[in-house]
């Protein structure tokens, strides 16, 4: 071992993106390059009748429009959201009903304001209600999580006990807004498919494209080399994959689609709305008899996509009694999908608020009650934790925090204007691992070619994977080179559910350290094109583990409300982790830092809402919709434990990208509680809920 | 009427060479840079003035690129992140403090954060006050800018990947 994992290694991009030279997917020019703008329907539900594109043909620069009468046909997708141009029927608000193809940016934009179209409009229904009639649990949430769980008997334990706390949260739907908008450049070759795409897995993309052309895939070639972020909101192919396709295939020329940003909201899903219903029933030492988490939220009416709030439940504290249950309306919105940690994020921002209310109620400190309600194992599935260190985060981030000594009043710091506090919350999120394959080649100039198809969105991927072929080899970092993003290279999964530096990494370090047992038996100097390992992870990364697999962390925070101006300003937020074997100190500690910064804007800035008027969500730019500013972040720390677990891959690791975000909302919340007095349910905690809050509790 | 223009000769000099186009009058500087110059550098995050991410300098001062038309800036001076540095193969100081501080992840907002960061310095230099510059501040001295100073003048460029502290301590270092 030379000892690269774990190690502050620099980004090997870095230098491309600080000199403006990393192409992203918009930015690779070809002669005849053309542009295209989307027209977006301007119904919540209806049907196209007429589309009137005389206006926009005539116009200079404008080569063609698609609508549904002239697109070419598509294949059926898995995906309903990509069946594109297809048909006259109008799903959302927003949904995409024609696409003008020009010679610029401003003839295409141009030709799209000047088509016309025509709807049958019908009656919409955008508006989720816990009672709303159209509420039904289904078979699995997001993830194949069974919908309803339920354990001995929660109601009558919740009934028979001491304290309780029954309350109602609600997260407004919330927005990925990579920076980079989703986008697509899209080419033809000889009946081949070249497309650059903003995406988190190529592979996907791919295959997406292959059923949707009718295509073989080894004639369809897929590149994200650099991607401006992603989280969650490009998993899988987008609608600018499949219009650019289009668009280029009926012009022949090259074509690029950059989804303009307030189309986003609209189009390339959204964290769903989440309504909770958190009963905790506790004896008058704090052990809970009973957890009830109810989750109601929304779906599309083209397809069934349930935010998994109420999972994390399932893992966090021994309850003998519980019942963990997701109900879903179908309503005419838009599709929902992945947001950073969907699921754990809403989830544990209600379980943990309703934590913090239950120490209240018992007058306990809330880090104690979460130790007192530590399980031996799982308490849904009673399988054993293969690692789980929340008790020792708790404390950790307790004694880096100063929170010993914490006077428990609420409402009672002043100064001048503001009333301060501190709050506390537990965090999870899944172990999660994939199959992957990866190639190692031992180079006659002494280098090492390392070949894998995954994609870095930021993550620092290629650096980190290096860092794990280096050890494996036995050699220094700098002789490792590295090929990600291309679906070119041995195929591997996507960047998500904080599994890709597990799933590629395992592979990285089969191939290399395969390749190392080759080269030991190697005599004489390597052939010129050199010695090539290739290992593939099916059956070792994708076999059932009989453990429970989870990162565990605490999250500190510290506020200072504004009672004048009802503003919510964090001091402090920290952060610590156990999350397994960390590879790079430099790079983990700014996407944990990026997690928090996501939770910050949950907490007091982002929030969005659907206009029942028109179908809308009505915070759809930059401008209304308000993720986190440099003013908003003052201190964010991020530590970890040095976690050691043996049952979770050759790395010991386990994924870092999402954890952040979770269990930040509710710490914030509950400092604003502990600060004010005052327990504010809805997100985000925005002056004007705040100043209502105070003057109900002030007055 | 038959005689509208749509399309006017403009020059600019961009990363100090003058560059003559026949521009269309609808177009802005960052679509300028980006599709007729391939100075990629410049990103379009919102193509609205929401997010900085195409923030270069136009005579020395930043400026969100996506909103000026770049037929309205004949004879200007632009700078772009591929022109911060000069002729020099070694990077600026601002690149070099992003990248020893990791104050970047998907890189997307990375080149308007240090043209901003550069167009801070400048201004802070020139005496300009922010919001959070204390009202009795000398007039016209240059503001020292401590970590406050920096995180608001910052705020017109949005990072999703939450990379704020870090690009703080790169400006600060910078500053030092």
């Amino acid at each position: 071992m030379t000892g690269s994992v774990g190690a502050p290694a620099e980004r090997r991009e870095g230098r491309e993106k600080v000199g403006g030279t990393a192409r992203y997917a918009a930015e690779f020019h070809s002669p005849g390059r053309a542009q295209a703008w989307p027209v977006p329907s301007t119904v919540a539900r209806g049907r196209v009748t007429g589309v009137d594109t005389a206006a926009a043909l005539e116009m200079p620069g404008v080569l063609t429009v698609l609508t549904h009468e002239n697109a070419p046909r598509l294949a059926e997708p898995d995906d309903p959201t990509l069946v594109l141009l297809q048909d006259a029927r109008v799903p959302h608000r927003g949904w995409f009903v024609a696409l003008v193809v020009a010679e610029t940016l401003e003839a295409a934009r141009a030709g799209a304001a000047a088509v016309r179209v025509a709807y049958d409009a019908e009656e919409h229904d955008v508006t989720l209600t816990a009672s709303h009639p159209g509420v039904y649990v289904p078979e699995d949430a997001n993830g194949g999580h069974p919908a309803l769980r339920e354990q001995g008997d929660p109601d009558g334990a919740f009934g028979s006990s001491a304290a309780r706390v029954d309350v109602a949260y609600r997260v407004p739907p919330l927005h990925n807004h990579p920076m980079e908008p989703h986008t697509s450049t899209a080419r033809w070759e000889d009946g081949r498919l070249i497309l650059h795409t903003s995406s988190q897995g190529t592979g996907a993309v791919r295959a997406a494209l292959a059923g949707l052309f009718g295509l073989p895939e080894e004639r369809i070639v897929v590149t994200a080399e650099h991607v401006g972020g992603g989280f969650g909101s490009k998993g899988t192919p987008r609608p600018d994959v499949v219009l650019a396709a289009m668009a280029a295939h009926e012009t022949g020329r090259p074509v690029t689609v950059a989804l303009p940003r307030r189309c986003l909201p609209a189009v390339v899903g959204h964290r769903a709305p989440t309504l909770h219903r958190l009963r905790l029933g506790a004896d008058t030492d704090g052990r809970l008899a009973s957890l009830v988490h109810e989750v109601t939220t929304h779906t599309s009416r083209i397809k069934e996509f349930v935010e998994q709030a109420a999972v994390p439940a399932r893992v966090m504290y021994a309850a003998p009694n519980s019942r963990t249950v997701h109900r879903v309306a179908a309503l005419d919105v838009p599709s929902p999908s992945w947001m950073r940690a969907p699921g754990e994020a809403p989830g544990m921002y209600a379980l943990e608020s309703a934590m913090d209310e239950l120490a209240t109620e018992l007058g306990m400190d809330p880090v104690e009650l979460r130790i007192r309600n530590e399980p031996g194992v799982e308490p849904d599935s009673g399988r054993p934790f293969s690692s789980r260190h929340l008790v020792e985060c708790l404390r950790e981030g307790a004694r880096r925090f100063g929170w010993a000594g914490r006077d428990p009043r609420p409402g009672v710091r002043r100064e001048g204007p503001l009333l301060l506090g501190t709050g506390v919350s537990a965090a999870t999120y899944p172990v999660m691992v994939g199959p992957s394959t990866a190639t190692a080649r031992a180079l006659p100039d002494g280098s090492f070619l390392v070949r894998i198809n995954a994609t870095d969105i930021g993550t620092g991927a290629r650096t980190v994977l290096a860092q794990v072929g280096a050890d494996a080899l036995g050699v220094p970092l700098e002789r490792v080179l590295i090929e990600v993003g291309s679906t070119e290279l041995p195929s591997a999964p996507l960047a998500g559910g904080s599994s890709g530096t597990a799933s590629w990494g395992w592979a990285v370090h089969e191939a290399c350290a395969g390749l190392a047992g080759r080269l030991a038996g190697h005599a004489g100097p390597l052939p010129a094109q050199g010695l090539e390992v290739r290992a593939d992870t099916t059956g070792a990364a994708d076999s059932e583990s009989e453990f429970a697999r989870h990162a565990f962390g605490a999250h500190f925070a510290e506020v200072a409300v504004d009672t004048v101006t009802g503003e919510v300003r964090v001091g402090r937020l920290l952060g610590v982790y156990a999350a397994g074997r960390i590879l790079n100190a430099r790079t983990a500690r700014s996407q944990f830092v990026g997690g928090m910064t996501m939770g910050l804007g949950m907490a007091l800035t982002e929030g969005s809402t659907m206009d029942a008027a028109f179908g809308d969500f009505t915070e759809s730019d930059l401008a209304s919709y308000h993720v986190p500013v440099h003013a908003d972040v003052a201190g964010i720390e991020a530590h970890w434990l040095d976690e050691e677990d043996s049952r979770l891959n050759p790395m010991g690791s386990k994924g870092i990208g999402e954890i952040g975000i979770v269990g930040t909302a509710a710490a914030i919340g509950n400092a604003v509680h502990h600060a004010t007095g005052v327990r504010l349910r809805e997100l985000p905690l925005t002056p004007d809920r705040v100043l209502t809050g105070l003057l109900d509790r002030w007055t | 009427m038959g005689n509208l223009q749509h399309h006017s000769p403009t020059t600019l000099r961009v990363n100090g060479k003058p560059r003559t186009l026949t521009v269309d009058h609808r177009r802005v500087l960052l679509d300028l840079l980006r599709e007729d110059l391939d100075l990629t550098g410049a990103k379009k995050g919102c193509d609205h003035g929401q997010c900085g991410a195409c923030t270069v300098l136009v005579d020395g001062r930043r400026v969100n690129s996506c909103l000026l038309f770049a037929v309205a800036l004949d004879g200007c001076e632009v700078t772009t992140v591929e022109g911060l540095s000069g002729d020099g193969e070694e990077p600026h100081p601002l690149q070099r403090a992003f990248l020893e501080r990791d104050a970047f992840q998907c890189g997307y907002c990375t080149p308007g954060q240090i043209c901003s960061a550069a167009g801070v310095l400048a201004e802070a230099a020139a005496g300009h006050p922010s919001h959070v510059t204390a009202p009795a501040a000398p007039s016209g001295e240059p503001v020292p800018l401590d970590r406050e100073e920096i995180r608001e003048r910052l705020s017109g460029n949005l990072c999703r990947c939450g990379a704020y502290p870090r690009i703080a301590e790169a400006v600060e270092d910078v500053i030092s």
